[in-house]
């Protein structure tokens, strides 16, 4: 059988773990497709290169997408989310100087409590709080903003978010010129080893199940070759099931950290994977559930309500109309696609493509295409809920 | 004709920095700067203020640049990532070339045009010139292994230089594989045994 190669971009970190296994295990394979993976320096050089069409397919950040449809960032190009790649699995980190004024400040005993941690960190701020974030358009942009806003922070007054790239963060902190930053792993883990800054919270401390990593095209691309997006979407969502067998993950840390992938030790690949992270350059371990979660409790299904509160999110910080944001930006997660390609795969698809953000504090059963699945917890820190159909 | 236009060129190599600045001044009358230095990337760019900022693609910063795009960005006037609609070849021109200019709102295409043009041409030129500098490398690196792989037989089995590269050559030919590759199997082997 001959292979349709499919081209597609990723930036080196734990949470592209379903693209690498649906190439390295064969499901790419079993789909007839040659997947080729492309390490990609910077999310605008990815972002560009699909765009472009450089690129068929992208690892991209949840907000990435949403922002183009608004017209933010780049070029204007029409880009459909396949699904989801990963939920969770961002840390926040303090530099040791800030977190040791935190610790007298009374911060937090428990590594999940984010409102604890949050005033701690505020009240230890010595002047405008500088935080650390992959790119502007992020969810690790978004949890800070929302976590600190809710604790009454005044962005940009008291806080400057800025863009540092990953693997800059750990000296970004250690050269003064950031107080704290909020990353993907494994760069939280390696500020830690290179002992500069403290890992006080978890993302999912702040929101419960936030969208991460979404599986991204262009639109024109899915509406012209939609078997080969439907191929592509198979085989990413059963490599995802595969990385839900707890047994897979030592394989699963073995092929990420390989040059060509993340690039490092298993050692701290396993942390993210297994959500046992340590925590300080004492190696102080807290176990965090669903830290990283590419599977369980329909994390794969591209809810219209995520982009939703992106877009509310974003237009309300760039001023920008809330109502027509969220209209464009619904459109771009394809529930539809997901439902119709990967329904007949066994997928477990919930009867609706929107849900309330934020309103289940434990797992619960709802309705779905086979009768039953299982949502999982996705409560906002400060106990709010968004209602998708407020927003419109 | 308008006066020039102020451009930053952000490229760490100084080598590299000085190539495009002579592309770009072949491309008309401009005040050209280059920032070397990644850190405070946003801040001296704020302070420098200019309409064009080019940056390799693959420039590890780049993100950096993004924040340019949006309202708060430090500069006081909005920059948009340089896409020409009208011409999407000019932009898949850049892209493969593997420069990305960020422009500022409002500046006509045609002052901007010659900048782009002279960008990719001289991008184009530096990624020739490091392919062939990658190629150079890998070259010499080979022939380095190849000359210690000759020299580990010789003194191993008393043969000749000649007869030292025969055996590689047989020995790679036998198994189908590059006589480099032989070499430094070879030479990986005998480090082991030392």
């Amino acid at each position: 059988m001959t292979l349709t190669r499919l081209d597609c971009g990723f930036i080196p970190l734990v949470d592209c773990a379903a693209l690498v296994v649906a190439r390295e295990m064969g499901f790419a394979e079993e789909e007839g497709l040659d997947l080729v993976l492309h390490k990609e320096p910077t999310w605008s050089a990815l972002r560009d290169k699909l765009a472009l069409g450089v690129l068929d397919a992208a690892h991209m950040l949840a907000p990435v997408p949403v922002a183009m449809s608004m017209g933010l960032g780049g070029m204007a190009v029409p880009l459909d989310v396949l699904l989801v790649l990963s939920v969770n699995g961002n840390t926040v980190g303090v530099s040791r100087a800030l977190s040791a004024r935190m610790q007298e400040q009374g911060g937090a005993r428990d590594f999940l409590d984010a409102a604890t941690t949050g005033r701690a960190l505020i009240d230890a701020a010595e002047s405008r709080l500088r935080i650390g974030v992959p790119f502007p358009f992020s969810m690790h942009a978004e949890l800070l903003y929302y976590w600190l806003q809710a604790l009454g922070l005044e962005a940009p007054k008291d806080l400057d978010v800025r863009t540092v790239p990953p693997p800059r963060m750990a000296d970004a902190v250690a050269a003064g010129e950031i107080d704290a930053f909020c990353v993907g792993e494994p760069w939280g883990s390696i500020a830690v080893e290179a002992g500069v800054a403290d890992m006080v919270l978890p993302g999912c401390a702040i929101w419960r199940f936030a969208p991460e990593k979404v599986l991204t095209v262009r639109r024109a691309w899915s509406e012209e070759k939609p078997e080969l997006a439907g191929a592509l979407m198979r085989a990413v969502w059963r490599a995802a099931r595969w990385l839900a067998v707890p047994d897979n993950l030592v394989i699963a840390s073995e092929l990420l950290s390989r040059p060509g992938y993340v690039d490092v030790s298993t050692d701290i690949v396993d942390r993210a994977l297994t959500g046992r992270l340590e925590i300080s350059p004492h190696g102080e371990e807290r176990r965090v559930p669903q830290f990283l979660e590419f599977f369980e409790c329909a994390a794969n299904f591209p809810w219209r309500s995520q982009a939703a509160w992106i877009a509310t999110r974003l237009s309300e910080r760039m001023g920008m109309d809330r109502a027509e944001s969220v209209a464009v930006a619904r459109g771009c997660f394809r529930s539809d696609l997901y439902r119709s390609v990967l329904g007949p795969l066994g997928a477990e698809t919930p009867a609706a493509s929107e849900k309330l953000e934020g309103s289940l504090t434990e797992r619960i059963a709802v309705g779905s295409s086979r009768g039953q699945m299982v949502l999982g917890p996705d409560f906002f820190f400060d106990h709010k809920v968004f209602d998708p159909a407020i927003s419109n | 004709m308008a006066t020039g236009l102020k451009i930053a060129v952000v490229e760490r190599d100084r080598d590299r920095a000085i190539q495009i600045i002579d592309g770009l001044m072949e491309a008309g009358d401009h005040d050209i700067t280059v920032i070397g230095e990644d850190s405070g990337l946003a801040r001296k760019l704020a302070m420098l203020n200019p309409d064009v900022v080019l940056i390799d693609l693959e420039n590890p910063d780049r993100d950096m640049l993004e924040e340019l795009t949006l309202a708060s960005s430090p500069m006081e006037r909005p920059v948009a990532m340089f896409v020409d609609r009208t011409d999407d070849r000019a932009t898949q021109a850049a892209i493969e070339a593997g420069v990305s200019a960020y422009v500022v709102d409002g500046l006509r295409k045609e002052r901007i045009k010659p900048i782009l043009d002279a960008a990719i041409a001289r991008f184009h030129m530096i990624s020739r010139m490091r392919v062939e500098l990658a190629a150079t490398k890998a070259a010499l690196a080979e022939r380095k292994t190849i000359d210690r792989a000759k020299g580990l037989l010789m003194k191993a089995k008393g043969l000749s230089e000649e007869q030292a590269y025969a055996l590689l050559r047989k020995t790679a030919m036998d198994q189908g594989r590059k006589v480099a590759d032989v070499a430094a199997a070879l030479v990986t082997a005998s480090d082991l045994l030392k």
